[in-house]
């Protein structure tokens, strides 16, 4: 009985931190692409927020969830080419520049919410679990594995493929090349600028599929600063894990289970700790594993300083 | 021939004057390209944006209330950017004014609440000072993570603000709770602890004067001193730094520690001269918008201040504006977002050569 429900316990955690870690997979997969060349994007929380409300939006106008999530990915899409605009062409200092879009990112989604959903208050129907045949039935680890919604799934080939493209084709060495010597890439006759631009922009488009996944398949409604800090843990999240996708795949997993675990003790009367101190663990883990990883040799050595061409 | 004396006194002063306007002119411009895409915003969505932009600028400065409201929003501003100032001139990235404010403010409250034993004017001092390190501490935790660890200060900030808020969302409903209060909120400061008034019947502060003191004092300490040049040469090349003898590590630390400090400042300035008690959320966003004053104001303390106040007119019009015009006040941010852009681009213009940034 005791073992049944710790049983119990397990597979729901289980299940609820692949999740939580669902749209911190996708931003900070984004962002390592992004870093991997050489730009430090700390704007993914606003592009997430943007992405969020976007999806929120388009889903609550047309009832259309792929539709929603499409927007999200472009409206990450269309804000990350403003940052790379001041990033990469301007060549503006990237940390004021992230700072700016984050601020963007949150008032403008507050903005417009306020303006046109606030009375509303009907939400979306979000995405539902795809119960995945036989699989789903094996008991404790069915629930927990095989009855996600698509997204979830989706992180998987999502990792695999940015891993693949990025140690495996020559649109990938060449992306390394210009986050780690991007004088190299301009000699070969080949435009850092525009690798600069692809990475940011793909990197935008997975932070506001991340955000569009709060709205459209986590909670089912669009709240001001819904990402509450989830792009900035996707920063540490490269970094911890050492700006590979498959390394952001699993150190995601280890912050979601906080989530997870927060919610799940949240609800528990029995007990007894102060919720604050719960709701500091996805914080204060970042700042321990920033310590772990205290010898940064393997991060892009061009990480936040901007190409001029000689 | 009598004349040249004159002459001769007026010319620096003219020279200050054009190079404060030419220098004074990026600025300007970044904020009516900010003013100018939100109005287009506000018109794109059904507002009369014309009316709006009004109401926020102008109603903000009518009378001599709302001055000295501006005034009261002016001080945190001034006191986090001018502290951000001395943080950005050593190219450390203090995203984490808002939780060194949280810090400051959750210090000085608990010094507020006890202590009741002391003389009245050494209570407040005591109330500021323990803002002050409360909120250099935080600083320093994440400038010490940044030396010993080489953990991106631009993340352990942002982390660092997490935690101060949650702490102090703690703190009132737990240890410094007012037990007679059902909202969480700690018990409020006697009233002697209240920082003077000097332009009754408004509510402004001496703390706009400190806030002034602080601007001053940090002015003279970047670009008079050899401490303040140190915090600069490491801010502009930490190898050149550290090869004419200048401790980067010991400098990191120190401009960190005074931005927080003044973060922290301006927390238990809150306390003392405008909430009187803690409560959850004290800061309407204050410490990041700090960033704004301190990068509209080149990053000048003495220039902070105008941008501080600045900022403060737009944040008392955009509370008009929500009154009047029914405008979501959050419309304040994408201002500041737009200002901060458009200031980075014109530095980046500004700048001739390839120069590695951050």
């Amino acid at each position: 009985m005791q073992t049944a429900s710790m049983l119990d316990f397990l597979s729901t955690a289980v299940g609820a931190d692949w999740r939580l870690a669902t749209p911190l997979i996708f931003a900070a997969t984004g962002e390592a692409i992004c870093e991997r060349a050489g730009v430090l994007n700390i704007g993914v929380e606003g592009i997430m927020l943007i992405g969020a409300f976007s999806g929120f939006a388009t889903s609550h106008a047309t009832g259309d969830l792929a539709l929603g999530f499409g927007a999200g990915m472009a409206s990450g899409f269309l804000t990350a080419l403003v940052f790379a605009v001041f990033a990469v062409t301007i060549k503006a200092n990237q940390i004021v520049a992230g700072v700016a879009i984050n601020l963007l990112g949150l008032g403008l989604t507050s903005f417009l919410f306020r303006t046109y959903f606030i009375s509303t208050g009907r939400g979306v129907d979000i995405a539902r679990p795809l119960n995945i045949p036989f699989l789903s039935d094996i008991p404790y680890l069915g629930p927990a594995l095989f009855q996600q919604n698509l997204l979830v799934y989706a992180t998987i080939p999502v990792v695999i493929a940015a891993w693949g493209v990025l140690f495996r084709t020559s649109y990938g060495l060449t992306i390394r090349a210009v986050g780690e010597h991007p004088k190299a890439v301009d000699v070969t006759g080949k435009s850092v600028a525009l690798y600069r631009y692809s990475a940011v922009l793909i990197g935008g488009a997975l932070g506001g599929l991340g955000g569009a996944f709060l709205t459209l398949a986590h909670a089912n409604q669009f709240v001001e600063n819904i990402t509450s800090g989830r792009g900035f843990i996707a920063l540490s999240i490269v970094v911890f894990a050492r700006w590979s996708p498959i390394g952001v795949f699993f150190v995601s997993l280890l912050f979601g289970l906080f989530y997870a675990l927060q919610l799940q003790l949240q609800a528990d009367p029995n007990v007894r700790v102060p919720y604050q101190a719960l709701q500091a663990l996805p914080y204060l883990t970042t700042i321990v594993a920033l310590m772990l990883v205290r010898n940064r040799w393997d991060a892009p050595s061009m990480l936040g300083i901007p190409y001029w061409k000689a | 021939m009598s004349d040249i004396p004159i002459r001769s006194s007026l010319d620096p002063a003219v020279r200050l004057l054009s190079r404060a306007g030419l220098a004074a002119l990026a600025p300007i411009a970044a904020v009516l390209f900010a003013l100018g895409v939100s109005a287009l915003l506000l018109q794109l969505n059904g507002f009369h944006a014309a009316d709006v932009v009004n109401v926020m600028v102008l109603g903000a400065v009518s009378d001599k209330r709302s001055i000295a409201e501006v005034l009261l929003k002016a001080t945190p501003l001034i006191l986090i950017g001018v502290g951000l100032c001395v943080a950005f001139r050593c190219s450390i990235w203090n995203i984490g004014a808002e939780g060194q404010l949280y810090a400051g403010a959750s210090a000085a409250t608990a010094c507020g609440v006890n202590f009741g034993a002391l003389p009245a004017w050494l209570h407040i001092v005591l109330i500021l000072v323990a803002g002050s390190v409360a909120g250099a501490a935080w600083g320093a935790l994440a400038g010490l993570l940044r030396v010993y660890f080489r953990a991106s200060e631009v993340v352990t900030t942002i982390m660092l603000n997490y935690i101060a808020i949650i702490l102090t969302s703690y703190l009132v409903t737990g240890p410094l709770k007012d037990p007679a209060a059902s909202y969480p909120q700690s018990a409020k400061l006697a009233r002697d602890l209240w920082l003077p008034r000097f332009l009754p019947p408004t509510r402004l502060h001496v703390g706009i004067l400190i806030a002034l003191a602080a601007a001053v004092a940090a002015y003279v300490f970047l670009f008079r001193s050899s401490a303040g040049y140190a915090v600069r040469v490491v801010g502009l090349n930490p190898s050149a730094a550290a090869y004419a003898g200048i401790s980067v590590a010991r400098n990191v630390l120190l401009a960190i520690a005074i931005s927080g400090g003044l973060a922290g400042l301006a927390g238990a300035i809150e306390i003392a001269g405008v909430n009187y008690r803690l409560y959850q959320d004290i800061s309407p966003g204050y410490g990041f918008e700090g960033i704004a004053v301190a990068l509209l104001a080149n990053n000048n303390p003495l220039a902070a201040v105008a941008s501080g106040v600045l900022f403060a007119v737009l944040r008392s019009g955009s509370e008009l504006m929500q009154i009047s015009a029914q405008v979501p006040q959050v419309l304040v941010f994408v201002i500041q977002g737009l200002c901060i852009l458009s200031v980075a681009a014109f530095s980046a213009f500004r700048r001739r050569g390839p120069r590695p940034a951050g």
